[in-house]
Order: C-alpha cells, then sequence, then structure tokens
C-alpha cells in the first residue's frame, strides 16, 4: 500500500470548496422559503445530476493538483465531499501551521485518506440529536417557513377519510377478536399518518415489502375492506387461502407482497427487487419496511448494505414507534435512532415526524424522486407511537405507563392533528365526519358478518402451492388424509368444504 | 380450534391427576439434586415450572444469566417473570430483536464460564441463530480440540402447534437441531418434566437446545415440587406399559397419543407410550427394549413426517429389532405442507389418526 506525500495548500483547499460549492448551493435553495419544495427540489435534481457528471473529472484535476496516486478501485467521484472536508479539516485546530507544510495520505480503495498524528475517535454520538422534518404542529399549523409539498384538496380529503377508515376498521377487527371471531389481531392505531400518507406519496407501480402494520398501504391502492375481512377470517376469498393468521396480506394487483411474520427478512429481499426494477428500467422503487425493533436483526444490515452497493432503488422506511413489544427503543440500539445508521452504509437519510401526515407526504415524495432518479437507496426513519397493543396477544399496560400511552393517543394523534389543517382549509366539516364514521362501520360491520358466515377454503388447498404442482407424497398424504376424514368426520371443521 | 383446546386441557387433568406417568419422581428414575421424600409439592402450569427452574438456576449459580427479547418484563410467555426485579438487569434483561446475536452472545458468554440461558421467543425465529448454533456452539470444542467449550449455553424456544399459530408460530424445528453432532435437544411433555429437564439442561456441560411445548404452558397442570430437582437427560420414559405396541414421542404430542392409548385399550390393544425427552443423544436401548417386547412401533410428532427425527428412530430400530418386528414402523406426524392456519386440525397428528394407525399395525 503506497503512502504518498502531498502538498496540503489553502490555495487547493480553496479551489476544491468552488468546485464542491454548487452542492452546497443546493442546501441553501432547498430550504429557500420561496420555492415550493417541487421546484426546490428540481432545481436540486438539475444540479445534482451536473454535480454528479463532473466529479470523476473533478477529481482528475484535483489529483493532478495534488500530484498523487491512487487506486483504480479508488475512483469514487462522489468522495469529491470528502476531500474537501479533509482538506480543511484541521484548518480551525492548526491555524498557525504553515498552509504549506507537507501531510501523509494514504491512497486507499474508496479515495484518500489523509494520515493524522493525533488518536481521534469518531464521537458515538453528536451533541444534537438529528432533527425531525415536521410541518404541522400539533395543532395542526403549518409550522412558519416549513417546506411541504403542496395538496389538494382530493389528495388532502383521500388521505384523511383513508385514515379514518383505517382507524374504524382497526376498531372494530380488534374487537372482533376479543369475542373470538377472528383468532389474531395486529392495529394500526397512533401510525395511521405512516401508513396512508407514504402510500399516498407513493406510485402505484412501487413494490411494497411491508412488515406487518402496514395495511394502509393496500387500503390506499384500494384493497377493499372486505378483502380485508376475508384475509383476517381466513375465507375461501382470501387470496392467502387461509393459510396465514390475520393482517398477513397479500396482494398481487396492489405490488404488496405478502407478509410475511419473521421481522426484517423483507429488507435483502427489497434489494433484490429493486435491482430487478433497475435492470429492467422500470420507473418504481421497491418500499420496504422495518420497525424499530427490526433495524436490529441481520437482515436489517444486510438489506441495507445490499442496497446500497448495487446501488438498488429501495426506499427503507423504519417506523419507529418506541416499542417492540415490550422492547423500548433504549434497550434495542445506543445510537441516535436509525436515521444515523444510513451513513455508514453510505445511504441518505432523513429523520421525520410520522405522526405529521404532510411531512410525510412531502418526505416520502421527495425520498422517492431521488431513489428512482439515482437508482439509490434512500433510508427514512418515521417518529411515531404504537398506540395499541403490540397484537391481541399483549397487554403493553404492564411494560409501558398509561399516560405515555395517553399521551400519544391524544395530544399526539396523527389523524386529529390532520383534521385540523384539512378542515380550516374548508374541505371537510363536522358533519361529513359524522357521516363518514357512520358509513365506514357499517360496511366494516357489513364485512365481518359476511365474512364470519363464508365457507373456508377447499381442503384441497392445503396441499396446493408447496410447489408449483403436487409432488407424490402430497399426493399420497391427501389421498391418506381423506381416508381419515371419511371415517372421523366429526374431527374436522365443517365450514372447511371438503 | 376451542373443542381441540379443551381436549388436551382435559387429557392434562387426567394424566396430571393419574399420578402414574408425569412424575419421573416416583418411578425412582430421578437423578434430584437433592432427593427428598417429601418436599413441598404445588400443582403449577408449565410456564409456572419453567419459571421455577430458572430462579433456582439463577439462585444456585451466580454466573447463570438469562436472556431474550422481551425477558425484562417476564416475557411474552411469562417464562421468566419477577427474575429481572429478583436478581438485577445485568444477569436478566432484553436484548436487541436479533436471534442470532442472542446466541452469538450467548455462546461468547458461556465460553466464558457462565450459565447462558437464552430465550428465542419463537421457535419458528430460531433460523436467524441457525449458523451460532450449528457452526459456532456446536462445534465450539471439538474444533478447538477442547481446549474451548460453550457448555454452559441453554437455548428455549417455545415450539409447537397453538390452535392459531399459522406459519409462524407453530412449528416444530427439531429435526434440524437433531442433524446437528455437538448439542443437545430436549423436550418436556409436563410441568414437572420441564422444570426438571431444564435444570438438567442448563447444568449439562454441553450446549443445551430446549424446546417448550407453547400448548401447555397454561393446559398442562400437575403437582411440581418445589425444591431444586433435576431429570436426567438421554433417559427416555416409559410411561405406558403395553404389550400390543410401542408408540414413541415427545413434548406436546405425548398427550394425544396417551387419548389414542386409552381408546385403543377399549379395543382391546395394549399400547407401551415412551417419552424420549432428549431427542439426541437419544435413548435407544428404552425403545428397543420395548419394541422387543411388542413388536411393533408408531412414531408420532407436529413437524412434517418427511425428514422428521420419527425417520430417525424408525430407521435405528429397524436395524435393531428387524426380526422382531411384526409390522412396518409406522409414522403418524405432520404433512409435508408449511403449517398451515384454517387447515391446522387436518394438518395435526390427531388422536384418531393415531389410533388408526395404532390398529392396521396392530392388525397388519
Amino acid at each position: 500500500m503506497a503512502i504518498y506525500r502531498l502538498a496540503r495548500s489553502r490555495t487547493i483547499t480553496r479551489f476544491l470548496k468552488t468546485k464542491i460549492c454548487p452542492f452546497e448551493n443546493i442546501h441553501e435553495r432547498f430550504i429557500t422559503p420561496n420555492h415550493s419544495l417541487f421546484d426546490a427540489y428540481s432545481s436540486y435534481k438539475t444540479l445534482a445530476a451536473d454535480f454528479t457528471r463532473k466529479p470523476h473529472e473533478l477529481w482528475d484535476k484535483t489529483a493532478n493538483i495534488l500530484a498523487f496516486r491512487r487506486f483504480e478501485s479508488a475512483r469514487a467521484g462522489e468522495q469529491a465531499e470528502a476531500v474537501a472536508y479533509t482538506d480543511d479539516d484541521d484548518d480551525d485546530e492548526n491555524q498557525e501551521q504553515d498552509p504549506h507544510d507537507v501531510v501523509q495520505a494514504i491512497d486507499f480503495p474508496g479515495g484518500r485518506v489523509t494520515f493524522t498524528p493525533q488518536i481521534k475517535f469518531i464521537s458515538e454520538s453528536t451533541d444534537k440529536r438529528v432533527p425531525c422534518y415536521r410541518v404541522l404542529d400539533d395543532d395542526g399549523y403549518p409550522i412558519p417557513g416549513s417546506r411541504f409539498e403542496q395538496v389538494d384538496k382530493e389528495t388532502a380529503v383521500k388521505m384523511y377519510k383513508s385514515m379514518v377508515t383505517l382507524q374504524i376498521m382497526d376498531h372494530i377487527f380488534y374487537e372482533a377478536q376479543r369475542q373470538g371471531r377472528i383468532s389474531f389481531y395486529m392495529t394500526s392505531m397512533g401510525e395511521e399518518a405512516v401508513n396512508i400518507a407514504t402510500a399516498a406519496a407513493l406510485s402505484p407501480d412501487d413494490i411494497i415489502l411491508p412488515q406487518y402494520r402496514e395495511p394502509g398501504i393496500l387500503l390506499w391502492r384500494g384493497f377493499t375492506i372486505e378483502e380485508f375481512a376475508n384475509q383476517c377470517f381466513g375465507t375461501k376469498n382470501d387470496s392467502g387461502k387461509g393459510r396465514q393468521m390475520p393482517v398477513h396480506y397479500g396482494s398481487k394487483k396492489h405490488n404488496f407482497v405478502t407478509v410475511s411474520s419473521p421481522i426484517a427478512t423483507q429488507l435483502p429481499q427489497a434489494a433484490g427487487i429493486a435491482y430487478s426494477l433497475k435492470m429492467d428500467n422500470k420507473e418504481a422503487c421497491a418500499v420496504a419496511f422495518t420497525g424499530d425493533g427490526g433495524t436490529s436483526e441481520g437482515d436489517f444490515h444486510a438489506g441495507l448494505n445490499f442496497a446500497a452497493v448495487m446501488e438498488a432503488p429501495v426506499l427503507f422506511i423504519c417506523r419507529n414507534n418506541g416499542w417492540a413489544i415490550s422492547t423500548p427503543i433504549s434497550d434495542q440500539f445506543r445510537s441516535d435512532g436509525v436515521v444515523v445508521k444510513g451513513q455508514a452504509y453510505g445511504i441518505r437519510s432523513v429523520r421525520i415526524d410520522g405522526n405529521d401526515t404532510l411531512a410525510v407526504y412531502s418526505a416520502i415524495r421527495a425520498a422517492r424522486e431521488m431513489v428512482i432518479r439515482e437508482q439509490k437507496p434512500i433510508l427514512v426513519e418515521a417518529l411515531t407511537y404504537r398506540v395499541g397493543h403490540h397484537s391481541t396477544s399483549d397487554d403493553s399496560t404492564k411494560y409501558r405507563p398509561l399516560d405515555e400511552i395517553e399521551h400519544w393517543k391524544t395530544a399526539r394523534n396523527p389523524l386529529a392533528r390532520f383534521r385540523k389543517w384539512v378542515q380550516r382549509h374548508g374541505w371537510w366539516t363536522d358533519e361529513e365526519e359524522a357521516e363518514l364514521r357512520g358509513s365506514i362501520r357499517k360496511q366494516v360491520m357489513n364485512a365481518i358478518q359476511v365474512a364470519d358466515k363464508t365457507e373456508k377454503p377447499s381442503l384441497k388447498e392445503l396441499f396446493t402451492d408447496v410447489y408449483d404442482r403436487l409432488p407424490s407424497n402430497l399426493q399420497e398424504q391427501e389421498k391418506s388424509l381423506s381416508e381419515t376424514i371419511k371415517k372421523h368426520e366429526q374431527d374436522f371443521p365443517a365450514d372447511v368444504p371438503l | 380450534m376451542a373443542s381441540s383446546l379443551r381436549r388436551v386441557g382435559r387429557l392434562g387433568a387426567s394424566i396430571n391427576g393419574g399420578g402414574r406417568c408425569l412424575s419421573g419422581l416416583s418411578t425412582g428414575n430421578e437423578v434430584l439434586k437433592s432427593p427428598q421424600e417429601s418436599g413441598i409439592s404445588k400443582p403449577i402450569n408449565l410456564f409456572s415450572a419453567i419459571n421455577q427452574a430458572l430462579h433456582i438456576a439463577l439462585e444456585t449459580d451466580p454466573r447463570a444469566y438469562v436472556f431474550g427479547e422481551d425477558v425484562g418484563f417476564g416475557g411474552v410467555f411469562r417464562c421468566t417473570t419477577g427474575l429481572a426485579d429478583r436478581f438485577g438487569k445485568r444477569r436478566v434483561f432484553n436484548t436487541p430483536l436479533c436471534e442470532q446475536g442472542i446466541v452469538g452472545f450467548a455462546i461468547g458468554l458461556a465460553a466464558m464460564g457462565n450459565r447462558a440461558i437464552a430465550e428465542i421467543q419463537f421457535a419458528d425465529y430460531i433460523f436467524p441463530a441457525f449458523d451460532q448454533i450449528v457452526n459456532e456452539a456446536a462445534k465450539f470444542r471439538y474444533r478447538s480440540g477442547n481446549q474451548f467449550n460453550c457448555g454452559g449455553l441453554t437455548i428455549r424456544a417455545p415450539y409447537g402447534a397453538v390452535g392459531h399459530g399459522g406459519h409462524y408460530h407453530s412449528q416444530s424445528p427439531e429435526a434440524f437441531f437433531c442433524h446437528v453432532p455437538g448439542i443437545k435437544v430436549v423436550i418436556p411433555r409436563s410441568p414437572q418434566q420441564a422444570k426438571g429437564l431444564l435444570l438438567s439442561s442448563i447444568r449439562d456441560p454441553n450446549p443445551v437446545v430446549f424446546f417448550e411445548p407453547k400448548w401447555l404452558y397454561r393446559l398442562a397442570v400437575e403437582e411440581v415440587p418445589e425444591k431444586d430437582y433435576m431429570l436426567p437427560l438421554s433417559e427416555a420414559e416409559v410411561i405406558r406399559e403395553g404389550s400390543d405396541i410401542t408408540l414413541v414421542g415427545w413434548g406436546a404430542q405425548l398427550s394425544v397419543m396417551e387419548q389414542a392409548c386409552v381408546e385403543a385399550e377399549k379395543d382391546g390393544i395394549s399400547c407401551e407410550l415412551i417419552d424420549l425427552k432428549t431427542l439426541i443423544p437419544w435413548d435407544k436401548e428404552t425403545v428397543e427394549a420395548s419394541v422387543n417386547k411388542t413388536g411393533r412401533l408408531l412414531v408420532s410428532h407436529e413437524a412434517p413426517v418427511t425428514g422428521g427425527f420419527g425417520a430417525e428412530i424408525a430407521a435405528s430400530i429397524v436395524e435393531r429389532c428387524f426380526l422382531r418386528l411384526e409390522a412396518p414402523v409406522s409414522r403418524v406426524c405432520g404433512l409435508d405442507t408449511p403449517f398451515p392456519l384454517v387447515f391446522e386440525p387436518f394438518y395435526l397428528p390427531t388422536k384418531n389418526k393415531i389410533l388408526d394407525a395404532i390398529k392396521s399395525t396392530v392388525n397388519y
């Protein structure tokens, strides 16, 4: 490994800064209040594209000036920013140092690394936590100066109605489980904004790899209340053929990959799905969900690293809702949440207020645009709260204070906050609210009653789909089972057609 | 579903009330650490028996640790209730949600001479830790020429059907682990067994995977001595004597098999029922002796029949008792499908499936 000496000069640093400054300007423009977000974003795109075309050129010039050699594999133009950083890094500490003195650097795969005579540890945390992007305050007023995507009446009302639908569906299905009509349920209570605003900001072509608390995406995409009910009751009309526990939805036509209970397994798969979209030049991305707990799984690491290295267009969305069943985030990680994990993988990331519908909508739209335009992954950390129990098998009052739950349920309620904003625009009235709630309630109750009476999938579905066709061992077992049923009909549920 | 729940519940009660089969204590099998003849016993369920064992393990060994997902507040099945309060959060703690991390951490802890009692929340979720178990825990001693070992490691995981668990809360993955030299696999059938076998597993100088029948956590209730006792590993137990056919099983399936034995008796068939308890290394001699007596063998487990541990038992017994066998070895097991939700009653090796197999084997 060759080590090269290079002359460090303020002139060079200045030169680099000049070359790199468009990037800084972009950030400034990004937050300039005079632009709508999309405009700001477009200019960012233009500039960023301009920038990304040039780095090799820039790097070559820099390299010539600095007169050091490097590995071919180190041709990472993206490192230009790091070069600028490295070169003026010591300025503050070494003001009196001769600007023309000589520092050592190593040309290492990934880019030039300068040597330092000091043992300098990177801090385990920053002084300030990464800020959280927010548009609406708790009372639903836009925060002065906040940049957000303009939402028209139709979209705003549809988002709000969908959130209400999700909430009512959750309440009634939860009660149905309590009455023993379905075997299990998980609500999305408190996380309606992440569900719905994310769905609204995506394209229907984007492929969703859900964890299990994202039914709102399906709802937005047109999965009907009857379809939800059929899955939860495992009826013959469940597209999953009654094989999985309730809330394990899946819908090919809605680009929603069927839920699997294991955590974070979806993340590396998302990288593969996204890579295929990239190879097929699709104007779509993969969107993979995880919770705060899921970030601890090995698959989280695998998924993010693969997406970064393969430059796969994946939008990773972490619903950091504070609790993984009973495990608080303080027992889950010691980093500043999840958002900071992106950088270690070379993935751009953003932290957003997951209970702010407009913030989620704006951030996901911007993130999706970048993912698709740049064909690279992005990590979004949405701060939210699991207002409900983990599932119907859980009683969360055993491990978390009631007032904490109550606070998030009321003061930080995402529906209430968004409703205030929508109503202030004159797009929604109390009468419409009452009417909507009544009609959704009726629709859900009706769907449940119908599903409850609908027979289960026929018994042959026990054996199909294990493989593309029935192998001989399963043919044999099907035959043997059918003989058992003839002899002992009373042992088997009557609502499964034979 | 509800009817199967009740069925198992009744059976649990009848087994317990019978006082015949469940207590290795009364049949002299005990290698009790401190075998007091009349220790205080109380009727408790299986999760409470596990909980008692964990209290004793932590109390008797200051180098014992209990950890896993949600363990701090008592665990999703309440098995770790009260442990963190009593022994402190440095010995009983929540881990991040990462099975490979839990087992890898546990191996490291055990390698330093500690008793690492790790919980995997459901056996269905043990697979991210498969590498750590198969390539690391199982070979730690062997690959180092016995310079290192992680014998203090015990991995607890609830397994098996529960009536509504679907694909990912129902599986019985014991056979995967039975294919791995270097670890032991133990599965208890009742509260009293669970306590004694878990304490033996924790104190055994080899890594043990201990699967707990989650359907029985609340349903199975029996008298469990409050004292510290251990039940021997790798010793099967004849829990019902008979002369016409030998039935071999483990865990929750034994209660279903017991019902089939009772039914068969009404038809004049005398069944011998054996609880294997430890799947590897398993007690071939007890099974062999029984089959030499009865001339017939039936094995039953919830896991899919193909490649299940029943296949290993069948092959070994055919090797040892070929000339004595009067019928092919019968296997009544789960189907070769993923564990289904709605179709669970069809998938499972039910009492009547076993009864039919008993009859056809005896009448072969």
